[in-house]
């Protein structure tokens, strides 16, 4: 594969073809956990790892799997892998793992994980469907982020807060509280915040899309004239 | 014929695919498994010794466990885990896992430890899911409002006390929040009875380390 068709890849996944932002896939976990930063960032982390692994397996074996078997193999290797990244988390960041745990499970339910195992790893080699699992999770991690930050700072008026249960004590001095005394604003933090919110960066998003296209649009037309 | 074969090839290709599936999980489970135990047990831990500070028992908390079941008193019709504190083999309190059945959204469950002298060493709720920024005041982490129970008994205050303010009590409710303050203080109330009934019974059981714990 060339480099060109690597920045495509990426460019996909980050942007383009974002799995939450345009293929709209993923709105449970998306939704539900996106309430801080730091469970955005963990269930974001668990959901980039699953891709990576799943999109690399599913590669691997693409030649042996039958088209008529493929989508019950898919779902035993996702399966596999959510409960084994289930498995690890519970032992290394039992703290996180008990406040995201009922979402882990949830990741098999994420359709951008099925969806890239069909429509990419299955027809690509290893490499490319590494990177594509890599960049879609990353992507899919970038608007939950967001969406995370901005709850959670209208919400509760802070910014990285229990960062500790991810990083260990140094997490406790990241918190950030810009404003002292701000009481919370309830509406962020249920869900319908999260549906706001996703709709206002799923706009920003458009309005960024819809500026680049005239541009390109001028460019083409004023093309002529200089010819 | 063509077909029985292709057949076959798949479901062998599929079963293959399941055991190698569950072969990976079943390895990863047992490099973990300590693991996640000794977590499971630290976290326990932890909140107990938020409620019996570490001096004022010698026996391991974690091991000296039975479990009781009454539905009205405790709130939940399934096994309740009772945690003994001992030192010098002489009972010092009981921690009881019970159960606000009636929060605003769901159970409530809390750790309420009761001394042997049947006064509160503290209470912590350690599962909701109340309303974020109201009801989860109940929350230790979230504001002081738990702390009002301590040294508190069935005779401090009266019965008639053990209610919130709004409901002639003397326990704080919150503003916009009524329910989740009401539902814990009732269920420590019934905690508290509960104990007053089976004190010396909770203390003498042998315990019973309970099935997928420890």
């Amino acid at each position: 594969m060339t480099q060109q068709s690597y920045r495509h890849v990426i460019n996909e996944g980050l942007w383009n073809n974002n799995p939450a932002l345009v293929q709209i896939l993923g709105l449970c976990p998306l939704l539900a956990v996106s309430n801080t930063v730091i469970n955005s960032l963990g269930l974001g982390l668990a959901t980039t790892l699953t891709l990576v692994a799943s999109n690399a397996t599913v590669s691997l074996i693409r030649r042996w799997v039958r088209p008529d078997i493929r989508i019950p193999v898919f779902v035993l290797i996702i399966a596999s892998v959510v409960t084994v990244i289930e498995l690890a988390m519970n032992a290394w960041f039992h703290e996180l793992y008990l406040i995201l745990g009922i979402f882990i499970p949830l990741i098999v339910t994420n359709c951008t994980i099925i969806a890239r195992a069909e429509s990419f790893a299955s027809k690509n080699a290893l490499m490319p469907s590494i990177i594509d699992g890599l960049f879609m999770g990353i992507g899919f991690m970038a608007v939950l982020v967001v969406l995370g930050a901005m709850r959670e700072l209208i919400g509760f008026g802070t910014l990285l807060s229990h960062a500790d249960l991810m990083f260990g004590e140094i997490g406790k001095s990241l918190t950030l509280q810009p404003w002292e005394q701000y009481r919370g604003y309830l509406l962020a933090i249920l869900p319908p915040g999260a549906f706001m919110g996703l709709g206002f960066i799923i706009a920003i998003k458009n309005v960024i899309d819809n500026r680049r296209a005239r541009k390109l649009q001028k460019v083409v037309t004023a093309q002529p004239e200089l010819a | 014929m063509a077909l029985v074969r292709h057949m076959t090839i798949s479901a062998v290709l599929l079963g293959l695919f399941a055991v190698i599936g569950t072969a990976m999980v079943a390895i990863i489970y047992g490099a973990t498994e300590e693991r996640i135990a000794a977590n499971e047990r630290a976290f326990l831990l932890k909140s107990l010794h938020i409620l019996i500070t570490p001096g004022q028992h010698d026996n391991d908390l974690f091991n000296d466990v039975i479990t009781v079941q009454d539905k009205e008193l405790l709130g939940t019709t399934k096994p309740v885990r009772v945690y003994r504190a001992r030192r010098d083999k002489q009972p010092v309190a009981a921690i009881i896992n019970a159960v606000a059945p009636d929060g605003y959204s769901g159970s409530i469950e809390l750790l309420v430890a009761i001394r042997y002298d049947a006064t509160l060493a503290g209470v912590r709720v350690v599962k909701h899911k109340e309303t974020p920024g109201l009801g989860d005041a109940i929350d230790a982490s979230k504001s002081d409002w738990v702390l009002s129970f301590n040294d508190r008994s069935l005779a401090n205050p009266d019965k008639k006390g053990w209610a919130v303010k709004r409901d002639g009590g003397i326990f704080d409710q919150f503003t916009g929040a009524t329910i989740s303050p009401r539902a814990v203080v009732n269920a420590v109330h019934r905690s508290l009875l509960y104990f007053n009934e089976h004190r010396d019974e909770l203390f003498d059981k042998p315990s019973m380390p309970i099935e997928g714990h420890a």
